[in-house]
């Protein structure tokens, strides 16, 4: 702990060294389980948002069915049967991965990893369908391939529609990762709820973390904008 | 029909509590958001600041969070009063702050605000000629509201409305982990019991993909009727 946390804080009965460092691990958590489900959730999300617009239904029949089940349902119940169910898998305890998904990080991850591909995949499926219809025929009259279209063509100009609706879900993810709270894992939630049993303080415990989720939610809602500006900088105004 | 081990009864009422949960705090919402509209919309600085700084905050914070902070905290601002009271005027109550109070509470809070800006850009749609040819056939305040502009914006905030309605819905399975017994926590308790977790909370699934199946052919239909008198450009 720096010298002048601990002199700022003296006289004080919750705000202690510890229950800062607690805070400041819970904090680790939630920054990384968010991170790493909304990356996976990203390459999951972009070849399974170009076979969700394929017409082909044995290709866009699962995967519509798959967005489906995971947008109509809670993460929560997402999160318990995953969590829950994993142990039930008839012998998973004998090979490594009960190693991995011993720990309640990993059933947390891949619940939300699963969740954000969906949300993800409709987000860009609805890009790659609003592209002007012109800008494929001149990408086919160049004599550009299926593969090519799609990565200087529809993929590009599909991420540039597509970043606005991204930026609320990665805000809605970093908000649902609270409930990982639930299955004993200790994120920012988490450690608020053990400070708060510890101290019977709830104003305290909980206000504080609130004060933490609104710093990253604003920090990220810049970020979006500055990417979002960077993304549309040709229409800018040429005096602007 | 798949055995529920005894469960059914209690899912079936759990299943009861969380859509009494969720249309009250429709209700909830709806109120502040229209109110919220108002308020940001009025002009006056005053109420455009707490309106802003509301939606602001509760678009900042996780709903668990907030709720957590409105169970518990609530408990102890109760507690905190009732001993004034006694320390004042000697008369003892106890006030439990459950957790359906508090789930109501917070989740309208929550969607109040979302609802607050749908209804806002919804107000917003409305032509001011309308409003002005109101006024000029001598509506009072509330009668241009009640029948030119409520009307006219309901069509414009139904999409988003639908929208906030199937968040709403799924919302409602945190209230569980405050301790309401809603289906989630039946199933929970049951799966734990039983060791079963896919045989109760698939089934919960599943009553939630035909609330939001069902909830999404309604609005559709009142989609269509709203728009009835819209001819759509190509």
């Amino acid at each position: 702990m720096p010298e002048f946390l601990n002199e700022l804080l003296s006289g004080n009965e919750i705000f202690v060294g510890s229950t800062i460092m607690e805070y400041w691990g819970g904090l680790v958590t939630t920054v990384q389980l968010v991170f790493l489900s909304l990356i996976l959730g990203l390459i999951l999300a972009v070849p399974l948002a170009i076979m969700r617009t394929s017409r082909n239904p044995l290709i866009n029949g699962p995967i519509w069915l798959f967005t489906y089940v995971f947008r109509g349902t809670p993460l929560l119940i997402q999160l318990y049967i995953i969590y829950y169910g994993i142990a039930q898998i008839h012998g998973i305890q004998q090979t490594f991965w009960w190693d991995i998904f011993r720990e309640a990080f990993y059933p947390a991850l891949l619940a939300f990893t699963l969740n954000t591909a969906a949300y993800t995949t409709e987000i860009i499926r609805g890009a790659i369908i609003a592209t002007p219809h012109g800008e494929i025929e001149a990408a086919k009259a160049y004599g550009m391939s299926w593969a090519l279209r799609m990565r200087r063509i529809i993929l590009p100009s599909a991420a540039r529609r597509a970043v606005q609706a991204y930026s609320n879900e990665v805000i809605f993810m970093l908000h649902s990762s609270a409930i990982a709270s639930v299955v004993t894992l200790v994120d920012l939630t988490g450690a608020a709820r053990n400070i708060y049993s510890r101290f019977y303080a709830p104003f305290d415990a909980f206000i504080f973390v609130a004060l933490i989720y609104m710093a990253l939610t604003f920090l990220l809602v810049f970020a979006f904008r500055k990417l979002e500006n960077y993304l549309l900088r040709h229409q800018r105004p040429v005096n602007g | 029909m798949i055995d529920l081990k005894g469960y059914g009864p209690a899912l079936l009422d759990g299943a009861i509590v969380t859509i009494e949960l969720a249309f009250l705090s429709l209700a909830l919402a709806l109120a502040l958001g229209l109110v919220g509209a108002s308020a940001k919309l009025s002009g006056s600085r005053i109420a455009v600041g707490i309106a802003t700084s509301y939606t602001t905050l509760i678009r900042g914070v996780p709903d668990l969070v907030m709720m957590l902070l409105f169970y518990y905290g609530g408990q102890v601002m109760v507690n905190r009063l009732s001993d004034a009271i006694y320390a004042a005027y000697g008369y003892d109550f106890f006030f439990q702050f459950d957790p359906f109070i508090s789930g109501v509470v917070t989740i309208g809070l929550i969607f109040g605000a979302y609802m607050t800006e749908t209804f806002r850009g919804a107000f917003l749609a409305v032509e001011s000629g309308q409003i002005e040819a109101a006024r000029a056939f001598g509506f009072t305040r509330f009668h241009t509201f009640r029948r030119i502009i409520l009307p006219q914006m309901l069509r414009h905030a139904l999409p988003g409305l639908g929208n906030n309605w199937q968040v709403l819905l799924k919302t409602t399975a945190l209230v569980s982990i405050i301790g309401l017994t809603d289906m989630v926590r039946v199933a929970e308790e049951a799966a734990k019991a039983e060791r079963m977790p896919f045989h109760f909370f698939i089934p919960v699934a599943f009553v939630y993909l035909s609330l939001t199946a069902c909830s999404e052919l309604f609005i559709r239909w009142l989609n269509k009727r709203a728009n009835v008198g819209v001819i759509q450009g190509g």
